[in-house]
């Protein structure tokens, strides 16, 4: 119990860093992207492939992650430059990748059992530390991520990236490239995506074409479910709780095989979780909203009257 | 941080040259809604426009802030040709303020994020901080002026304001980097009598401290009378008044709307009640 206890913390973690790629495209760009279904293989692919051919882990690893950047810079054009709306433009992105990483393969999996991965030179590194070694040297690492997200949020280029997402004409007036903010969001997004990918075709020592099917479903239940748990009130809070949440779904996963779920239901049970967290944040939204607006409801019915006695005038 | 108080003189700061645009061309609901605009705007100019609905007011800010392309005709700005540029290329010379008082803000951040966007406009963003201990300074202080009380709320978010807060929030983010021409769209169109008054008061304040190159459009014709230094009215696309600063000095309701009449030949009550 205990063993499959870290099993899962340490795999909630590493997906965390794809739940934070869903976060900065679904949350801060208001850009649903559908891309990760086929970055997250994309990453797997591209490190495993690096892997077998005697490239370091972490050079592998990289490079994962930068063809996961180009990936969303891909859909990023298709949506910009394109013209084409967000939905689309990333499920032809998504559709496009599944063949690009069969070419990649070159078949429909990759093991990589008894390979050097970033996991094996970890553990070898921190014999000492066993079991634990994976779960801090993983956790330590995606702190430091979610650091550097917070921290470039907080730049001029994050704040106009942020701003992008939530009053686009505003930030044109403002001067700034909306289409290039979206593009380098994307890019990012997508390039932690390809890295979670990576990370867990390392750990789980294969990469397979079908690792990326429904990875959007389980960023946004990680997404979803971790600011209704641990809050969003600032961007630290709010990523913070995207990695929570990421490791709570695993958890949930982990507890709904234990008690005897069929695995082939898990995508099934997955998308109850999307449906149940979505419709219970909105419901706890509008009963906050009611609980606070109440006792002004005076004040604001007086401003309507106002506003709709100058409109009056206009017409 | 502020650059020297623009030199007066002959020089144009805003100019408009045959401005044309023809909306839904060779279809049935052709509409011209401007045709052959000339305005010259000379530094410091504060000219309010006022018109009936789709006299082609909104299309005119459009075209100049570029969100809208012209058919024909030029657009300079302080001398520079900016015809071809993009909206947000252009946004560094214009400072812009919306009727919607959501359009000015973003809501989800909090006013000291919103000003640090609104300090970048005319830079180059980069990795910098954007909200650092001597930006946080200076936005306190401009905060200050608008006597709102919310320099005391820098870490609040800017869609928990009301209109009018955010309406002259959306004023301050607007002339923060002293743009060379300053465009105002009906901006106290959407607020109550008493918050209107009040962005009224601040953009006037604002305008006259900075010598701000400046074009408000309005529907209110005592808002049009009292701002400013120089009077347009428009119609059908045209302009077809044009009140100079000694003239507008003296000007009534009454003087505008009898000659709204003589070069209509009607009396228009849409322009009487706005």
């Amino acid at each position: 119990m205990l063993y499959a206890l870290t099993g899962s913390v340490e795999a909630g973690v590493i997906y965390a860093l794809m739940a934070l790629g869903v976060y900065l495209t679904f949350r801060i760009l208001d850009f649903p992207d559908l891309t990760v279904d086929g970055s997250f293989a994309t990453g797997g692919a591209v490190a495993a492939v690096m892997i077998t051919n005697g490239y370091s882990p972490l050079l592998a690893t990289l490079g994962a992650m930068l063809a996961g950047c180009v990936a969303g810079s891909v859909t990023g054009l298709l949506h910009t430059k394109g013209k084409i709306n967000t939905l689309l433009s990333g499920i032809i992105s998504m559709i496009a990748l599944y063949s690009i990483n069969l070419r990649i393969m070159g078949k429909a999996n990759t093991p990589l059992l008894g390979a050097d991965t970033l996991f094996t030179e970890i553990s070898s590194f921190l014999s000492s530390l066993q079991p634990l070694s994976i779960l801090a040297a993983v956790g330590v690492s995606v702190l430091l991520i979610k650091w550097a997200i917070d921290w470039f949020l907080d730049t001029e280029i994050g704040l106009a990236i942020r701003a992008t997402g939530d009053n686009t004409k505003m930030i044109r007036s403002f001067s700034a490239n909306t289409d290039n903010m979206k593009i380098i969001g994307l890019s990012l997004s997508n390039g932690l995506v390809a890295l979670s990918g990576a990370l867990i075709a390392q750990y789980q020592e294969f990469a397979d074409i079908s690792m990326g099917i429904g990875i959007i479903i389980i960023g946004l239940a990680s997404v979803i479910m971790g600011e209704a748990i641990f809050g969003h009130s600032s961007i630290r809070r709010a990523t913070f709780a995207v990695i929570g949440g990421a490791i709570v779904y695993r958890l949930i996963i982990m507890f709904a095989l234990r008690i005897g779920l069929d695995p082939n239901d898990l995508k099934l049970l997955t998308a109850i979780i999307v449906v149940i967290a979505l419709v219970s944040s909105r419901m706890i939204d509008t009963w906050k909203d009611r609980r606070v607006r109440t006792p002004k409801e005076e004040p604001l019915a007086a401003a309507g009257q106002g506003a709709r006695g100058e409109s009056h005038a206009e017409t | 941080m502020r650059r020297p108080a623009k030199e007066q003189g002959g020089r144009a700061m805003l100019k408009l040259n045959g401005i044309r645009k023809v909306f839904n061309r060779r279809t049935a609901s052709e509409k011209i809604a401007l045709q052959e605009i000339n305005l010259t705007l000379h530094p410091g100019d504060f000219v309010t426009i006022i018109g009936s609905n789709g006299a082609g007011k909104s299309t005119l800010m459009n075209i100049i802030s570029g969100g809208m392309a012209p058919d024909c005709g030029t657009i300079e700005i302080d001398g520079e040709m900016v015809t071809g540029l993009s909206e947000y290329e252009r946004a560094r010379k214009i400072g812009r303020v919306f009727q919607d008082p959501m359009a000015g803000t973003a809501p989800t951040m909090t006013i000291e994020e919103n000003l640090a966007v609104a300090f970048s406009r005319d830079r180059r963003r980069t990795l910098h901080r954007g909200v650092d201990k001597k930006r946080k300074e200076l936005f306190r202080e401009y905060l200050a002026s608008l006597h709102l009380g919310l320099e005391h709320r820098l870490t609040a978010k800017a869609g928990l304001l009301s209109g009018g807060e955010r309406q002259a929030l959306s004023l301050l983010m607007a002339t923060f980097t002293q743009p060379k021409v300053l465009l105002l769209d009906e901006h106290t169109a959407a607020l109550d009598p008493a918050r209107a008054q009040l962005i009224t008061a601040l953009t006037r304040e604002v305008v006259e401290r900075s010598k701000f190159t400046t074009l408000m459009v309005t529907h209110n014709m005592q808002q049009a009378i009292e701002l400013g230094n120089r009077l347009i009215m428009m119609d059908a696309g045209q302009i077809i008044l044009d009140v100079p600063e000694e003239e507008k000095k003296h000007l009534t309701i009454e003087d505008l709307l009898k000659k709204f009449a003589l070069l209509k030949g009607v009396a228009d009550d849409r322009l009487l009640l706005g």
